[in-house]
């Protein structure tokens, strides 16, 4: 395809010659044209052989959205209009600067006076074995896109490897198309390049809520097939049948052209601010370029640089000075919007909305009272006024309290005070929209008594359910009381409005099952909490959802992580496990060796009845388990919110006081409950006569052998504030003494408040209470026993063991090490 | 080949998401090198400057690390104590290249020290 204007002998006008057909190069000549239309002759090199298109349209017409003479450009008639000559088909592959000549793969040699690179970039392809076969493509251009539908209407299989912006359309496109889609992604975030972990997550429930499945954290090991694609096979083994493999994991500036020209490259072709090269007779512009260190991969900073170009060519310079971007996936009836930086950090403020039964997350990231970056998911009707705002750098600080709200609240006949935006709302006006519940009736309710942000929610239920409703209640309630609104009960942490009971209520009511999914449907106001509420909320999960749940580690303290107590000096102490008490001297001899092969300066008998081994690098951890491992012995748990230690005394067996064999209960008890997280720390003690040895009346759990059978006791604890045990009952058999155990520990562990010790809690819920469900209802101690069982056939895996094994070994090994002397060397 | 101003210490997957690695110094103390939930890669002294706690260990939240000593809120950005306590870790400029995570030399031996 060629159209080329005879040229006439009377042309002397300079040549400006073009590589590359596509937005960039188009846009710069358009822009050249639009100033000054007579000043250059044109001649413009295309790799593909067609006219000038919409590259970022190609994702509506693989969905089926647009054809693609509807994303066409400029026709063959503005070439022939403008003058311009267009060579489709036949790309530059040689540039001679000294001659100022440029050569096609066809031969044909073109002398320019200007020269224009505007060769875009190149998808990256991950080096997997398999990534030539036939049916491995990338989505860049039209061929991509025929090749996709050709697929397609073959049906079958597809995989695409990228959950990037890219990727995601394409998905989205062949789905949309019939095929059977899989996503894959290296990272644990869809496009974590735009959105944040909680848009993220909406993202990844929406696409496979539309039958795509999506694997995040998943490493291509290979694509397989014999002469053509059969499949994916990933790091860990998975294989996944495709027919097709889409590859968008990144595009890299085109600049082999530029290189070889010998022109200044650094990650795309270095330009200055009128997009002048090295060579001043060279020019660049779009994805292939890089100015002041940056480099675009989006589409609108290429509209600034075409205009600084043009007035560069016409001598009335103005300069380019980089652009600030947004995106928007094109992904029909998914809203999803970025810009700017959303990573927080020093002096960043986030304002968060989160809107649960919408299916709506916005964040708007301010910093100095200026925008700085916006995420927004499900509603972003506002994206281009905040992205304005940004750009603008204006001082948003007036507008700050209804700023989330969007432009229609924030600049609404000036109510930037959220109060008198509430006061001005007349009495029938919705307040919860969860439980439809008005204006007049929150206030009438806080008339007549309900002078706290937990009674409101009480008696008329506004703000009870999804919680997004809270600043307004409070208002309300400020409005109505001024100053006599009562403080509500604490709140988990400054993440949330919900206290801890609201939270593990909802988690329950509603399924939920991640982090993640509670902050969104709770309407978190940051986005991925804090060292308070995190460790909580797995916890939550964790007891909720017994053996489904993925632990957290990251949501972990770190004596839950390392699986051992951190010293102040850095290093940790290790408790291996002492069933009840009791040892041999094999345990002995393995304790004794590790001590002096690891050199650990201290050892030292608890008061739980264990050896703690003290001074034990990070490093050295694993193979320190090993050998305890080896020798019999599984992690102490010394380090949990679990169950700790079961102290016992001798017992019957040996003790002339002793009425029962309170040694061997404590054993069977210990071998029942190890493993188990707990709300706090959880100690269990079996005296063998009310002489107490054990000290059992200061544990959570105490049994006091008698010669008639066993008293029970709980909620006992030693500490700041000494706390000795409530009765709980006296049972007959050993059997009926660990039955109410377990039901306590699973009322315990299901009821009480993360880092809520159960004396706390039992003076807090009333020992009557603990009593009615544990010893008064038999049919619900039953059920509490049997949830603790089934919990526990998941958490006893002596997490010691699995580390000693290799599992998780980046929480011990140091990422590298650094020596100057060798360096040097 | 790590040029002589930055050191190359390993890929930025090598660091978990929310979490943290160390860069062992001869001679000197560990350095922290974080990674948060948005991507963003940070490099501190590995030591709190309360009580010498090691941050690598603590939470990682927003652009803060929660020291497991005593729970000090540091910044990942500046090493500034946030909220009402006073005190500042040395940071250590990183960047990033192709995937590789790019510690700055004198500032790592400035801190170590």
């Amino acid at each position: 395809m060629e159209h080329r204007p005879i040229k006439t002998d009377a042309d002397t006008r300079d040549h400006l010659v073009v590589i590359g057909n596509g937005m960039a190069g188009c846009r710069a000549v358009e822009e050249l044209l639009a100033r000054d239309p007579a000043r250059y002759r044109v001649t413009i090199f295309g790799a593909e052989p067609r006219v000038n298109y919409n590259r970022i349209m190609l994702s509506p017409v693989l969905a089926g959205e647009k054809s693609f003479d509807d994303i066409v450009i400029n026709d063959a008639d503005w070439y022939a209009a403008n003058g311009i000559a267009l060579v489709a088909g036949d790309p530059v592959v040689a540039i001679d600067r000294a001659a100022r000549t440029v050569t096609t793969r066809g031969g044909a040699t073109e002398s320019y006076d200007r020269l224009l690179i505007a060769t875009g970039s190149d998808p990256f392809i991950i080096p997997v074995p398999g990534k030539d076969l036939p049916g491995v493509i990338a989505f860049r251009d039209m061929d991509d896109v025929d090749t996709m539908l050709a697929a397609a209407d073959a049906g079958g299989d597809a995989v695409v490897i990228g959950g990037g912006l890219l990727g995601l359309e394409a998905a989205h496109g062949l789905s949309l198309r019939g095929m059977k889609v899989t996503v894959i992604h290296l990272m644990p975030t869809l496009m974590e390049r735009q959105l944040d972990e909680a848009a993220g997550w909406l993202l990844k429930q929406a696409l496979e809520g539309r039958g795509q499945t999506i694997l995040t954290g998943a490493d291509t090991a290979e694509i397989v097939g014999d002469g053509k694609v059969e499949g994916v096979k990933l790091k860990d083994g998975t294989l996944i049948p495709a027919s097709l493999v889409v590859m968008a994991v990144g595009i890299r500036p085109s600049v082999a052209l530029a290189r070889d020209a010998g022109l200044a490259v650094g990650r795309g072709i270095q330009v200055d601010d009128h997009m002048v090269t090295s060579d001043p007779h060279v020019l660049a512009v779009g994805e292939c370029v890089e100015h002041d260190g940056q480099v675009y991969g989006l589409v609108a900073p290429l509209w600034d640089m075409c205009r600084s170009l043009a007035d560069g060519l016409v001598e009335q310079p103005t300069g380019y000075r980089g652009s600030v971007t947004s995106t928007k996936l094109k992904v029909s009836g998914i809203d999803v919007f970025s810009a700017g930086d959303f990573s927080g950090g020093d002096g960043c403020e986030d304002i968060v909305l989160r809107d649960a039964s919408r299916g709506v997350y916005k964040r708007v990231i301010v910093k100095d009272d200026r925008i700085v970056g916006a995420v927004l998911y499900g509603d972003t009707a506002d994206g281009s006024w905040y992205f304005d705002l940004l750009k603008k750098q204006e001082d948003v600080s007036d507008l700050r309290d209804l700023l989330i709200f969007g432009q229609s609240f924030a600049s609404g006949g000036g109510a930037a005070d959220p109060k008198a935006a509430v006061a001005a709302l007349s009495d029938d006006a919705e307040i919860c929209g969860c439980n439809g519940v008005t204006k007049g009736q929150v206030v009438s309710c806080i008339a007549k008594g309900a002078h706290s942000l937990d009674a409101v929610r009480g008696t008329c239920k506004a703000s009870a359910s999804c919680g997004s409703c809270t600043g307004l209640v409070e208002n309300l309630l400020a409005l109505t009381l001024g100053d006599d609104v009562q403080a509500g009960p604490k709140t988990m942490c400054k993440c949330t409005s919900f206290g801890h009971d609201d939270v593990r209520r909802e988690i329950v009511a509603q399924a939920m099952r991640s982090i993640p999914e509670v902050m969104q449907k709770l309407h978190w106001t940051t986005p991925d909490g804090c060292s308070s509420c995190r460790p909580a909320l797995n916890y939550y999960l964790l007891c909720a959802l017994p053996g489904e749940y993925v632990d957290d580690q990251q949501s972990r303290f770190v004596n839950e992580r390392m699986h051992a107590n951190i010293q102040k000096d850095g290093t940790y102490s290790v408790v291996p496990r002492m069933w009840g008490g009791l040892t041999n001297p094999t345990e002995l001899r393995a304790i004794a060796d590790v001590v002096e092969k690891f050199n650990a300066p201290m050892v030292k008998v608890t008061g739980g009845q264990r050896l703690d081994i003290f001074g034990i690098k990070k490093e050295d951890l694993p193979a320190v388990w090993a050998d305890l491992n080896a020798a019999g012995m599984v992690s102490g748990h010394a380090y949990g919110k679990s169950l700790r230690t079961v102290k016992t005394c001798v017992g019957s067996e040996w003790c002339r006081f002793g009425t029962q064999d309170s040694t061997g209960l404590g054993v069977k008890i210990e071998r029942m409950s190890w493993g188990s997280w707990m709300p706090h720390k959880f100690k269990i003690a079996v005296s063998g006569c009310p002489r107490n040895c054990a000290e059992a009346t200061i544990k959570d759990f105490g049994i006091v052998c008698v010669d008639s059978g066993y008293e029970l006791h709980v909620g006992g604890n030693g500490g700041i504030h000494v706390r000795a045990t409530d009765l709980l009952c006296k049972v007959a058999t050993e059997q009926e003494a660990m039955d109410h155990c377990a039901a306590f520990i699973q009322l315990y562990r299901e009821e009480a408040r993360y880092l809520e010790r159960t004396a706390p809690w039992i003076e807090r819920v009333g020992v009557d209470y603990v009593k009615a469900r544990i010893v008064d209802d038999a049919a619900g101690r039953e059920a509490l026993r049997a949830r603790f069982l089934v919990s526990q056939s998941f958490s006893q895996d002596d997490p010691w063991a699995q580390r000693a094994e290799g599992a998780e070994a980046e929480h011990h090994a140091p990422m590298a090490r650094f020596i100057p002397q060798e360096e040097l060397a | 080949m790590t040029t002589p101003e930055w050191l190359d210490i390993g890929w930025v997957d090598q660091i978990p998401v929310r979490g943290s690695r160390t860069v062992q110094v001869e001679g000197g103390d560990d350095i922290a090198v974080f990674r948060t939930a948005e991507g963003k890669i940070f490099a501190l002294l590995d030591r709190c400057p309360h009580k010498h706690g090691r941050l690598s260990q603590g939470i990682v939240h927003g652009g803060a690390v929660a020291c497991p000593l005593h729970n000090w809120r540091i910044s990942l950005s500046t090493g500034e104590a946030l909220g009402e306590d006073k005190g500042c870790t040395p940071t250590v400029p990183v960047k990033i290249d192709a995937g590789r995570v790019l510690i700055c030399r004198a500032s790592t031996l400035k801190a170590a020290a």
